[in-house]
């Protein structure tokens, strides 16, 4: 194993530890009681036992450390019995939820998919629609392309999408009525027809989350195009003959990915931010809606689950885009 | 000249903001809580220029009432912010023991899920801090303390980068001969140096911290219904878009207008300390 791989590695466990540390250390010093909203005629007795029965009466450090097996070695070895048919996990106590009593994974398993393919299409949409646009940019300097470039760099982050849905949700679904203002948890994908209907109404969602990609990353890939336009190997590569456009998508456009993949990395913080508050105006069924609900509800257990997966994910994204750029650049592999 | 015309109106837009939301309560003097139930609705006119919310309180009264809240709470989280960062980023900037477990913190910090966390602060903390403060300054106190805590990051690695090249110049070491003790250093000589992108990073803390305040808010988790802020009123005017869209609209261009004016001032100061 390389050095560099190792450091990341170390990155990446103690930026989990340290994650599940906040979140343990945040539930477990907030003076509320998970039982206050019980009714108060309930003995003395059985709400101990109830206590008792969360693993509330345990110290801190266990029912962290408890935690940390459950979600690390637990929950693991029960999707790899699930899908390899082994008998890992033996019964095992999972993760449970106190508002439903199910497994928290299980909750996760049935929300994922719709917050992945949302923030995922918005990741690829905005990070592509960035470099188009900065690509539009460094062909045509001054043109309508770079004025949308530039305009929307100047948006950067004040693009929040608490506000944009609200715009788009007027225009093309109150005003145009081309677009459901909602997200249909119940639909079904069995046809065309029905996978016609997913399609429009996943458009309004991930046109939110992805203009406020495309707006933070334009700023960063359209100053890099532009960078590297300025470059000496430019030069070269125009004086050798090449064409503009050889020399812009294969010379200027392949080195200014690097900052672009970077900036993508450390905004993963912020799509996931976007993607809860998205989630609750269109009212998509997925983590940041769960996440929201077991809140309110004072469902610890999940709340700190889903703030983990949230976590992991966040590193797993800087993680591919290291990999990336150490494939794109391989001079970042051994610095 | 162009890139001097254009974040000057970015700084004109800002002050005007300002001064609608300093001013514009004491010279509109409807109140931001009085209700009135028979007019609940009510369409725009010279009384009430941008008509009454759904408890016939007057908009443009609580739009102005908001802008201060949310104004209040971006520029006490970003100095707090600011504050952390520089002192994270000049303390690994001149400390070469100090360096690596601080940037290292630093990074991990980059990588925290920070809207759930803070969710989760706003949540639990809201209950005990609105009963040892008020219910008031309790969740501006939880909001700002949560906002300014995890907003330090980007400021501490620009600090760090700038404090380090300051380091190494001449003067710093004639500070040192001249017998310059290191707190003496950094209030005389690093800190001047680097004043330029504090205030950047500074504008740009200010601009997130709105935009989070509002997120919080827009979510139901931020302040109380009856102290209204500009996410609060998007909150409760997105489900009327459809009626009222001014309700979610305003304070969502209020918002918007606002992070870009504190950019712009942001690019102004930037290119007043060095034009690159």
């Amino acid at each position: 194993m390389r050095p560099p791989f190792l450091r990341r590695l170390l990155m990446v466990v103690s930026t989990l530890l340290v994650v599940s540390g906040l979140v343990f250390l945040l539930l477990d010093l907030a003076p509320g009681d998970p039982m206050s909203q019980l009714p108060p005629s309930i003995p003395e007795d059985v709400r101990a036992e109830m206590r008792s029965a969360l693993g509330l009466d345990q110290p801190a450090p266990e029912r962290y450390a408890r935690w940390l097996w459950q979600m690390l070695v637990v929950e693991p070895a029960i999707a790899a019995d699930a899908l390899l048919d082994t008998d890992l996990a033996a019964g095992a106590p999972r993760i449970l939820s106190w508002q439903t009593r199910a497994p928290v994974m299980s909750l996760i398993a049935q929300r994922l998919p719709q917050t992945l393919v949302v923030v995922g299409l918005a990741y690829l949409l905005g990070t592509f629609g960035a470099i188009a646009l900065s690509i539009g940019s460094a062909a045509r300097r001054g043109r309508t392309l770079d004025r949308a470039g530039t305009g929307l760099a100047a948006m950067g982050h004040a693009l929040p999408p608490f506000f944009t849905a609200a715009v788009l949700i007027y225009v093309f679904a109150i005003r145009l009525e081309w677009l459901p203002t909602t997200y249909d948890t119940t639909l079904a994908v069995t046809g065309w027809d029905s996978a016609a209907v997913q399609i429009r109404q996943m458009i309004l969602p991930v046109a939110v989350l992805s203009l406020q990609t495309l707006a933070q990353t334009v700023r960063y890939s359209r100053a890099a195009m532009l960078d590297a336009l300025a470059q000496d190997y430019i030069l070269t590569a125009r004086a050798k003959g090449l064409g503009a456009r050889r020399v812009l998508l294969g010379h200027a456009l392949r080195n200014s990915w690097v900052p672009v993949l970077t900036v993508a990395a450390l905004g993963a913080p912020q799509v996931f931010a976007g993607a809860i508050v998205t989630e609750q105006i269109f009212g998509v069924n997925g983590i940041g809606q769960l996440l929201i609900q077991s809140l309110q509800a004072g469902d610890l257990p999940t709340v700190q689950t889903v703030t983990m997966l949230i976590a992991v994910l966040i590193v797993l994204a800087n993680l591919g885009a290291d990999v990336l750029i150490a494939r794109i650049d391989p001079r970042t592999a051994h610095a | 000249m162009r890139s001097a015309r254009r974040p000057a109106l970015g700084a004109m837009l800002l002050a005007l903001i300002l001064a609608a939301v300093l001013i514009g309560p004491a010279v509109w003097s409807a109140a931001p809580g009085a209700m009135d139930l028979g007019a609940r609705n009510a369409a725009p006119d010279w009384a009430h220029p941008l008509g009454r919310d759904q408890l016939g309180r007057d908009f443009l009264a609580r739009l102005l009432t908001g802008g201060r809240i949310s104004l209040a709470v971006a520029a006490a989280a970003a100095l707090m912010g600011t504050v952390i960062g520089a002192a994270v980023g000049a303390a690994a900037g001149m400390s070469r023991r100090l360096d690596a477990p601080l940037m290292w913190l630093t990074d991990i910090f980059l990588c925290v899920p920070l809207l759930p966390l803070l969710l989760i602060a706003a949540t639990l903390f809201r209950a005990p801090l609105a009963a040892a403060l008020g219910p008031q300054m309790g969740v501006f106190a939880l909001v700002t303390v949560a906002i300014g805590a995890s907003s330090w990051m980007g400021t501490a690695r620009i600090l760090r980068a700038e404090v380090r090249s300051v380091m190494q110049r001449d003067f710093i070491a004639a500070a040192r001969l001249a017998g310059r003790r290191p707190a003496g250093m950094i209030a005389h000589h690093v800190l001047p140096n680097v004043a330029a992108s504090l205030s950047v990073s500074a504008s740009l803390a200010a601009a997130s911290a709105i935009l989070t305040e509002s997120a919080l808010s827009f979510l139901g988790l931020g302040f109380p219904p009856d102290l209204p802020t500009w996410g609060r009123l998007i909150f409760e005017g997105t489900p009327q878009l459809g009626q009222y869209p001014g309700r979610a609209l305003w304070p969502g261009a209020l918002i918007t207008l606002s992070a870009v004016g504190i950019m712009a001032l942001g690019d102004t100061l930037r290119d007043l300390a060095g034009p690159k």
